[in-house]
């Protein structure tokens, strides 16, 4: 497979899910802003940017749902947000169509198509549920109509790679904002992990519980060491092990923040979580250029100069 | 643009947002401003989407035979935080004094030999079981569950109308009632402050767990329902999933060696508690009706064992039997020797001879209430009856006084609610619901508001198709946060440098490679234009 077209697919994977996860993100908080009266606003909105990347304008501004709507949902121009990672998501199918399946260029295609415009804050709710059906959509024609083959080895690596770091961050938000902080419940909820979870605990809702779901549950899809694990087997698959061979860049950094999650207590992990997802993080980043490096080399890129004799 | 309250007729009944001099009161100052600021149009959209959401979701009841969606308003119900603070206590108040009776109907009727209550008044309850005598409860608690139907009379004064302390339903239309609501009018739940309901199902299973047998460290709940094809299904799965527990129907149950066991793929497992919902009657075909097929034989003889908790407990009825309601400011001073704090409708005992007289008189400007009814069954407004009805029910109230209760004709308050015209005044009542955990009876903030959807209808019930609205109770801004459990690893790190989010890189390039892709084309548009058949050179 030509590295560039591997490398497109790897981006359809990050993209769809970054849509997904940050439309579940933001449409949690953005409830639990209304539903609890004692929450502030500010600072809430505040920490969610922080946590997605994004620069924070000076303490004389006051940040509301609408900026952080704009920022993270409507912006078409930066593919961190909703928007954003729609477009690019389509851009990097258009690169690759001739090796993914019709019914998953269409599905990208026709969520390009209709994506809305910039709605209020009253019609946010319904804008996220949309994303999270058509990404919905997406996994599933992946998952329904592409070879076990590389093809879909690097969707799934993309996909898997994202939602590990995104669940990361969602964990951080929980560490930062102080008392204005979304509990355990919140995040479950934003992780569409609540009701599993309550299956799990039988209702016996505790942090610790909580935090461990979200972190080291062994089953549940969404959780941070789930994620690795699917991301390390779609590496295992691109290039198996063999005898006596070390392994890959990317492998190590995936299997170390694994590790380091798996094989730790966890009051250790909650005495430390803000550090301990920022290791997820940038161990996702590693990996990612890792795999950038190892498998979508781009040539180097050639400067012509104005020569000086 | 025309007002959706314009036209906005005033009636005999308190309205709960326009008093009698035509100003808004103050604690709908924030909804009525927008609401009224809404075209009818727009009004209406939100409207189809508050009902296009119920039937995504599936909350929907049987009515008739056919699932509906339950009919939500999009105009909501108020409640001060003051007026609240003065019903809860009240309510929780009732349930106490309810426990208390219940306790002693089957332990030792201390309130029949101290001249309360007469002996009758129990004994010929069609709901008060011998086979639940004896029967301890663990915690104490028999009403694990209750909702307390209030009213608001013609002064605005809370008023309780009935208690129900066997199955009473609605509490997962509060629940999503409020979802949907905070989804169709996300600015008011900014403007205002209100007290959120989404903690019921952790209080409810704190109480089921609460009420476990002695000796058992993790007890296993289940919630018991009669199936599918029951009105209030939606209600029991969704109050299963959000506790986490299994939902089980009588045949997923064995008794088997004193102790009830639940069918699972692992085998049989253990059963500590069941939040049954089903009625009395049908929970155990050896003790009650042998023709049902919706309990488990045996399971009252575990009751009586000890080994399973069945919540609520099994003969409540005795407790919200309609005649036993006009005894309830008796039973509060009695047991707990405080005087009632949200009063009763006053009411006929057509037992007594006297009032049987005056009721026969005057049934024309009564309503009469069978007192084991429940959903408005059976129940008669004089007024509205005619000559004939009238005739038939004098006949049957002296063949069976014990089997009615007489009320005035009360005014419920109005809420504005959309029909047709537009916004217009409609009847609603209140179902609180409160939760026992042994300790404390904590109220659920708000409760069910239900409205009455024809015009001038007193009868307020959802299996005669009414209506709901969300029930809002505004939090004091100034007031402190109720307590919630602390953050467990309080950190004050100000936001570190975030993780930048990757992009690919080839999205960075794709820009610039696009442009000069563009200018190449444009570049040779051009070329071709100026130089005919010409090559670049």
């Amino acid at each position: 497979m030509l590295s560039r077209i591997a490398e497109s697919l790897f981006w359809i994977g990050r993209y769809i899910e970054r849509a997904d996860d940050t439309a579940r993100l933001v449409d949690v908080h953005l409830q639990i802003l209304l539903e609890d009266p004692w929450a502030e606003e500010d600072a809430a909105c505040r920490s969610l940017l922080s946590v997605m990347d994004r620069d924070l304008p000076g303490p004389e501004v006051t940040i509301g749902r609408q900026e952080v709507l704009d920022l993270l949902a409507y912006d078409r121009d930066t593919p961190s947000a909703i928007a954003g990672s729609l477009i690019a998501a389509r851009e990097n199918a258009r690169r690759a169509r001739e090796v993914i399946s019709t019914d998953l260029w269409e599905a990208v295609n026709v969520t390009w198509t209709q994506l809305p415009a910039r709605l209020g804050a009253r019609r946010a709710h319904s804008y996220f549920s949309w994303v999270r059906e058509r990404s919905a959509v997406v996994s599933g024609i992946v998952d329904s109509t592409i070879s076990r083959d590389d093809t879909w080895h690097f969707l799934v690596l993309g996909r898997s790679l994202e939602r590990a770091d995104m669940t990361a961050r969602l964990l951080a938000t929980r560490a930062l904002a102080g008392s204005v902080a979304p509990d355990w419940r919140t995040l479950l909820h934003s992780c569409g992990a609540h009701e599993a979870y309550l299956r799990r605990y039988r209702g016996i809702a505790s942090d610790e519980s909580a935090a461990g779901f979200l972190l080291t549950d062994r089953l549940f899809p969404r959780s941070i060491v789930h994620a690795l694990g699917q991301a390390e087997s779609c590496l295992e698959g691109l290039d198996p092990l063999r005898d006596h061979a070390g392994v890959d860049e990317a492998r190590m950094r995936i299997g170390e923040a694994r590790a380091g999650l798996e094989y730790r207590r966890l009051s250790d992990l909650l005495d430390e979580l803000p550090e301990h997802m920022e290791r997820v993080q940038r161990s996702c980043s590693a990996a990612s250029d890792a795999i950038r490096a190892r498998y979508f080399p781009a040539g180097a890129v050639t400067t012509w100069m104005g020569g000086v004799r | 643009m025309t007002d959706l309250f314009d036209g906005y007729p005033p009636g005999a009944a308190w309205d709960e947002v326009i008093d009698r001099e035509g100003e808004v009161r103050p604690a709908y100052r924030h909804v009525h401003a927008a609401l009224a600021k809404m075209s009818g149009p727009e009004l209406r959209a939100r409207a189809e989407s508050l009902a296009r959401s119920y039937v995504a979701q599936g909350v929907t009841f049987d009515f008739a035979g056919e699932e509906r969606p339950f009919p939500v308003d999009v105009a909501p119900r108020v409640v001060t935080g003051a007026e609240w603070d003065t019903v809860a206590p009240g309510v929780a108040q009732r349930v106490r004094a309810l426990e208390a009776f219940l306790a002693d109907v089957y332990g030792p009727q201390r309130a029949v030999a101290d001249g309360v209550v007469p002996r009758s008044l129990i004994t010929s309850s069609t709901h008060f079981h011998r086979q639940a005598k004896g029967i301890v409860a663990p915690n104490g608690v028999r009403v694990h569950v209750s909702g307390i139907d209030l009213i608001r009379d013609e002064a605005g004064t809370f008023r309780v109308l009935e208690d129900n302390v066997r199955v009473p339903s609605g509490v997962s239309y509060v629940l999503s009632n409020r979802r949907a609501m905070t989804q169709t009018f996300p600015e008011l739940f900014a403007a205002l402050q209100i007290r959120p309901v989404a903690d019921y199902p952790v209080r409810l299973l704190e109480a089921l767990r609460a009420a476990a047998p002695p000796g058992v460290d993790e007890p296993t709940v289940v919630v018991l329902t009669p199936g599918v094809y029951n009105s209030a299904y939606f209600e029991h799965s969704l109050l299963a999933r959000t506790m986490g527990v299994e939902l089980v129907e009588g045949r997923d149950l064995v008794c088997s060696g004193g102790r009830v066991w639940m069918r699972t793929t692992q085998g049989r497992q253990r059963v500590d508690v069941i939040y049954r919902r089903v009625d009395d009657e049908f929970l155990d075909p050896v003790a009650f009706r042998s023709d049902s097929q919706l309990g488990s034989p045996g399971l009252m003889a575990c009751a009586r064992a000890g080994t399973v908790t069945i919540a609520n407990a099994v003969g409540n009825g005795v407790a919200d039997d309609k005649l036993v309601y006009t005894y309830v400011p008796d039973l509060i001073r009695y047991y707990l020797g405080e005087d009632p704090l949200v009063a009763n409708v006053d009411t006929w005992r057509l037992e007594e001879r006297e009032a049987l007289e005056e009721v026969l008189d005057r049934l024309d400007e009564l309503v009469v209430k069978p007192v084991d009814g429940s959903g408005g069954k059976g129940l008669v407004v004089g007024p509205r009856a005619s000559r004939a009805e009238l005739g038939d029910l004098r006949d049957r109230l002296r063949a069976d006084p014990r089997g009615w209760i007489a009320q005035p004709v009360v005014q419920l308050s109005t809420v504005p609610t959309l029909v047709e015209e537009g916004l217009r005044p409609r009847h609603v009542d209140l179902r609180p619901f409160a939760v026992n955990d042994g300790d404390q009876v904590w109220v659920l903030p708000g409760g069910l508001t239900r409205v009455a959807l024809p015009e001038g209808e007193l009868v307020v019930n959802s299996s005669q198709g009414g209506g709901s609205k969300d029930t809002w109770v505004l939090a004091d801004r100034r007031g402190p946060r109720p307590a919630r459990p602390p953050v467990d690893h309080p950190h004050t790190v100000a936001p570190q440098s975030s993780v930048p989010l990757d992009v690919n890189p080839d999205d960075v390039r794709s820009q610039s490679m696009q442009q000069q892709q563009q200018q190449h084309e444009r570049r040779g548009r051009a070329q071709v234009q100026d130089r005919p058949g010409g090559a670049p050179c």
